[in-house]
């Protein structure tokens, strides 16, 4: 069983944020942080009315083995493909230095 | 380059002698479906660059991924084969990073519920057989690849941006992982290279991959630490990212032993990080140092449903996988004739599935693996590379291998063909045409040959005249000299014979 409270620190907040991306002041971390405690002590919620015969479910729907044959199907062309890319060259995404790691 | 101050080096047996090595092996290998894991999206390798995606593998809002029943398939068959438990259900999660190689900023991967798990494998290690347990094989997607620019040389250091091509993206990916291989001792990298060898046959009998190392389908990450003796708890491990051959699994191997102990020896610590392995210098490098930025927040993939493989369907593909390795190395040697000691230098090489197919396309035991274990292994030796990745297949070989059975060209000759095969010249029958090889059998022009070689030759012409045979030889050699080679030197005795005996 989760721990019915789970505590949101200030900290936690900002590892997350830098985990995503996102660029949080000093001010959005003491704004943000009781913000999420009440939300995940809100979710934590359901917990109460779970019993313990009800397995922890990632989906609504009671489906299983959905699949596809392995057939190829057409894909899009590479204009197509490269529309929505802010910039893109010699065919391709363009995209910032990446730093850190070979691919 | 950064200038990072390579590290005095422990030599190898030196630091075997002191410290047990401990290895952990991921290997990745891409499936050869038809279509991605998720998406329609043809999984070729080597099309122009982003003309197999779409709104699902480009990770666009919306789309909506649906699992490819046949990797699903092929999946459980590794599993069986590397004597795995195969989960009752499973599910797929999303291991979240943010680097462009996967545009939707995940990867869907397995995290805690991988679809086969605590196997094993019996690999053959210097005529050895040594027992490899699996952790676990696990269903993923693999990246788009990425072309670094302004560097050098397609690297990273210096690149002022990267271009992306996602054609690879959602490829399916299939991650074997060991359990931590222990009391290899001073095989430890040919023990690492032998698993990885014997990995490629397996797969390859099954059907399942490419496992081309040299096009990426087949890749390996070497985990290796150090301890102090075997009942010592391990030691850091430093993990070297993206070997794409067995002979660099088996100096990586080696490279990371000599540079820990080193660290050992001075009293500093093995930092646990990425490392990447440089085909050039033979040295690895520092990657990411494992830190906050590796907390991938896996959680699971709430657009797939759960996979629960029917057991009917399990006990199915396990009555029909392929013969087990071992039982196919021996049954191959007995319908091959080889001495154990012939076996052990073919599985030595990594050239049994080579001669195996060399064979299929027509040629026998003897002439594959004459080619494959001698002149082909001089040339990968040469070239630094494994005799998989020279570019001639087992059919060329075999092509080859027929122009000397039908009298076109002989065993010289057939050396310059394999020569021009490799330089890319075409199929055994263009390089032959193209360069002239073929042998010359045409009984005028050899006549006309070996008429001058009589006639420049009266003392040996003699001794034939004489009786002594064996001196014919030098009017073959004579002759074969003026064809360069390409006499047909059966014939050539003949006509000599003819004329003096
Ligand atoms: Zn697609």
């Amino acid at each position: 069983m989760p721990d019915p409270r789970p505590a949101i620190t200030r900290d936690d907040v900002a590892h997350l944020a830098q985990l995503a991306r996102i660029e949080l002041t000093a001010a959005e971390l003491d704004h943000l942080a009781p913000q999420l405690a009440v939300i995940v002590e809100s979710v934590a919620a359901v917990s109460a009315v779970a019993a313990q015969d009800v397995p922890p479910s990632s989906h609504a729907l009671p489906l299983q083995n959905v699949f596809r044959r392995d057939e190829v199907r057409p894909s899009l062309s590479p204009q197509e493909a490269l529309a929505g890319a802010p910039e893109s060259e010699q065919q391709r995404f363009a995209v910032p230095r990446i730093l850190g790691e070979e691919a | 380059m950064t200038a990072t101050a390579s590290p005095a080096l422990v030599a190898f047996d030196d630091a075997i002698a002191r410290f047990d090595p401990v290895l952990g092996l991921e290997v990745h290998v891409e499936l050869n479906t038809a279509s991605k894991m998720f998406c329609g999206c043809a999984a070729v390798f080597g099309a122009e660059p982003n003309t197999q995606t779409c709104p699902v593998c480009l990770g666009l809002p919306g789309a909506l991924p649906v699992v490819n029943e046949t990797a699903v398939e092929s999946a459980i068959r590794i599993g069986l084969a590397l004597n795995c438990e195969i989960a009752t259900w499973c599910r797929f999660a999303r291991k979240n990073y943010f680097y462009p190689d996967m545009p939707k900023n995940f990867q869907t991967s397995q995290y805690d519920e991988p679809i086969a798990f605590n196997g094993y494998t019996e690999i053959d290690v210097d005529g050895e057989v040594f027992r490899v347990e699996i952790e676990r094989a696990h269903m993923e997607e693999d990246t788009g690849k990425s072309l670094h620019v302004g560097g050098a040389t397609g690297r990273i250091h210096g690149a002022s941006h990267s271009l992306v091509d996602y054609n690879r993206a959602g490829i399916p990916l299939i991650e074997v992982v060991t359990k931590p291989i222990e009391g290899a001792g001073k095989l430890a990298p040919v023990v690492a290279r032998a698993y990885v060898a014997h990995l490629r046959v397996l797969l390859s009998g099954l059907g399942v991959s490419d496992v081309r190392m040299d096009q990426g389908s087949l890749r390996c990450d070497v985990n290796l630490s150090l301890r102090a003796s075997a009942d010592a708890p391990y030691g850091t491990r430093s993990e070297t990212k993206n070997l794409n051959s067995l002979r660099s699994v088996e100096r990586a191997v080696r490279y990371e032993v000599s540079r820990q102990a080193a660290l050992l020896d001075s009293g500093e610590r093995v930092v646990q990080e990425t490392r990447h392995w440089h085909e050039d210098t033979g040295i690895t490098t520092a990657g990411r140092e494992k830190s906050d930025a590796e907390d991938y927040r896996y959680f699971p993939e709430p657009d797939l449903v759960p996979i629960a493989p029917d057991r009917a369907w399990v006990a199915q593909l396990q009555a029909t996988l392929p013969e087990p390795l071992a039982e196919r190395r021996t049954r191959l040697q007995t319908v091959w004739e080889f001495s154990d000691l012939e076996m052990r230098d073919v599985l030595g090489a990594g050239a049994m599935l080579l001669i195996e197919q060399t064979v299929a396309a027509g040629a026998s035991p003897t002439a594959a693996k004459k080619w494959w274990l001698s002149e082909l292994a001089r040339r990968a030796n040469d070239a630094g590379t494994t005799l998989e990745e020279l570019s001639i297949t087992p059919a060329q070989v075999a092509g080859v291998q027929a122009l000397v059975d039908t009298g076109r060209v002989n065993d010289k000759l057939a050396r310059e063909v394999l020569e021009g095969v490799l330089a890319g010249e075409g199929e055994p029958a263009d390089v032959v045409s193209a360069r002239g090889l073929e042998v010359v059998s045409d009984d005028g022009a050899l006549t006309a040959a070996v008429d001058r070689a009589i006639a420049h030759n009266p003392e040996v012409a003699a001794k034939i005249r004489d009786g002594k045979a064996a001196a014919a030889g030098a009017l073959i050699g004579a002759v074969m000299k003026e064809l360069r080679g390409q006499a047909d030197a059966a014939r050539v005795r003949e006509l000599i014979v003819e004329k003096l005996g």
